[in-house]
């Protein structure tokens, strides 16, 4: 195809970079779900509380949000690489 | 008037309009004038492309109605608002390097733009710019409407000077500054939504006795408040987890978003806008959403949804505390209000005008139609919000389901996957916004869920048959 756009060396980093993205997506979804689910369908009685949270709400949404924050660091930090982002001249 | 409410608004509408004036002199200093004016020169920084990714996305409709709905709903409105947590840092890692590359080698500057060159096709073009058009005008008018009535029960001004003033705020700023200055003044306004609603969050708590104390009065007046399941127990896992899609990963086709995804400097600014933009997203819409559920017992009894949030900042808030906390929705209107604007406007001029009537313009013709267009459409806008048509929000309800069932497959397997043609992304637009009106029009939440998940899927079956279809043919033929 014209322009090259489909060969580039750089879209292999980046294609790896953009399914990162998705793994981070279903992880945070199954851990979301997991916890607000798995200990939010009993019944409110028998509830536990963290810092004046229900559980379930506590590790799905506060500590869901904590653990994302540091997983999308450490991904960045650790596994995204710097790279022109220019057009090479043709 | 309350004007301890009234002043901060408008010191705040002030500085606005200045950064407006100085975002215009990087337009009339640029030598490229649509890369500047409708994209920001390709510059922005990781923190000003995350500030201006997230506030772009939290609407009024999620500062306002959204903590209104987690008064009523409980904390299953908020399990259900964490699934926007995703959009911080899927977008700009799904798009992310290879949309910048792509949108570079192709020259583009809209999203419309990136289609054209990636299927060569008019239709593709006249799909997209028709839908880019329909649903934003409606979305835009809708946030108009709320954005004077905010004004207007804020300061107790009539709605037709409370219109006014909205509407030349937001004018001036966008015409003048163009894309810099709407990312400029979305970096502010994120700042002012951030720390509004954690001093609000941090007043309610208090006011409410701490958490204990609010969960406690939560569950004896009804215990389903504090279940993920929603105040009668309707919320189901399905319904909810089918979020995921619309405000969370579907967010990526919304093209006021993606475009903003071609708009950074380099891959540090990319990398340092994704750590950014997924805190303060998590941030505000779980603080901003437990204000709501806290409120319930801190002020019982608010009919409206709406007024939840403006009403407990007076509140619990000391007069000018409660004024700075309540530019907080005023932010959240206006970010949305000047990226659609924008949008709006480039559609117009660099999809419609640039391409098929007058492909030759120069320059000077070019800065003057679209400092026109935005200028010309902000008007249509403000004099529809005067009394606004059905049609507009009818069309509204279908907007932001409707484009992400029209572009996520165009734009991201047009992005990935080679075989994807254009009879691929023509299909695939059709169905995905044709069956999305039918569904909600006729049958809301097939299997359970919102009616996006199915629209979209049969939306991706179309772009898959439509590109190996027609390959198919033009082989054998």
């Amino acid at each position: 195809m014209k322009r090259k756009e489909w060969t580039d060396k750089r879209y292999k980093t980046a294609n790896r970079e953009a399914w990162t993205g998705v793994a981070l997506v279903i992880f945070n979804f199954i851990w979301w779900f997991g916890f607000a689910y798995g200990l939010g369908s009993k019944s409110p009685e028998s509830y536990q509380y963290i810092f004046g949270f229900p559980a379930w709400f506590f590790f799905s949404c506060i500590l869901g949000f904590v653990v994302m924050m540091l997983l999308t660091v450490f991904v960045v930090k650790f596994f995204f690489k710097d790279m022109s982002l220019e057009a090479e001249e043709e | 008037m309350n004007w301890e409410a009234v002043l901060p608004l408008f010191i705040f509408i002030a500085i606005i309009f200045m950064i407006g004036i100085w975002a215009g002199k990087f337009v009339s200093r640029s030598d490229s004038f649509l890369q500047e004016y409708f994209l920001g020169g390709r510059s922005l920084g990781g923190f000003i492309l995350a500030m201006t990714l997230v506030t772009t996305y939290g609407s009024a409709s999620s500062f306002l109605s959204g903590p209104g709905t987690a008064y009523n709903e409980g904390l299953g409105w908020v399990l259900l608002s964490m699934t926007q947590l995703a959009t911080g840092y899927f977008v700009l890692m799904v798009l992310g390097k290879r949309f910048a590359i792509v949108t570079r080698k192709y020259k583009a500057v809209t999203i419309v733009d990136f289609l054209k060159e990636r299927y060569q096709s008019k239709w593709v073009v006249i799909l997209s710019a028709a839908s880019i058009l329909i649903f934003l005008f409606s979305a835009m008018s809708a946030q108009w409407i709320g954005g004077a009535r905010l004004v207007q029960s804020l300061t107790g001004i009539p709605y037709f000077t409370a219109l006014c003033i909205f509407s030349i705020a937001v004018l001036v700023y966008v015409v003048v500054g163009g894309f810099r200055a709407v990312a400029i003044t979305d970096g502010i306004q994120g700042i002012i939504m951030f720390i509004g609603t954690l001093i609000l969050l941090i007043a309610v708590i208090i006011a409410g006795g701490g958490v204990s104390q609010i969960m406690h009065d939560l569950s004896v007046e009804n215990p389903n408040l504090i279940t993920p399941f929603g105040a009668d127990g309707s919320l189901t896992p399905a319904y909810v987890s089918s979020f995921w899609i619309l405000v969370g990963v579907g967010v990526v086709a919304l093209p006021q978003i993606a475009v903003r995804a071609m708009s950074y400097k380099n891959t540090k600014a990319l990398h340092r806008g994704i750590i950014i933009s997924t805190f303060v997203v998590g941030f505000i819409m779980l603080n901003m959403h437990l204000i709501g559920v806290f409120g319930r017992t801190v002020l019982p009894g608010i009919e409206i949804g709406d007024t939840v949030m403006p009403e407990l900042a007076q509140a619990v808030l000391p007069g000018w505390v409660a004024g700075i906390v309540l530019a907080a929705p005023m932010a959240a209107i206006m970010t949305t209000v000047n990226s659609l604007l924008l949008m709006v406007s480039s559609t117009i001029v660099k999809d419609v005008y640039l391409n098929y009537i007058r492909p030759d313009a120069n320059d000077k013709t070019i800065r003057k139609w679209s400092m026109g267009a935005t200028a010309l459409i902000g008007i249509i806008v403000v004099l529809m919000s005067l009394q606004p048509p059905d049609l507009i929000i009818w069309l509204n309800l279908f907007s932001m389901g409707g484009l992400e069932a029209a572009f996520i497959w165009p734009i991201i397997l047009g992005l990935y996957w080679r075989r994807g043609t254009k009879h691929g992304a023509i299909a695939s637009m059709l169905t995905g916004v044709l069956s999305y009106i039918i569904f909600e029009t006729f049958y809301p939440q097939p299997f359970g869920m919102h009616s996006v998940v199915t629209s979209m899927l049969l939306a991706l079956t179309a772009f898959v048959s439509g590109s190996l279809l027609y390959e198919k043919e033009a082989i054998s033929s």
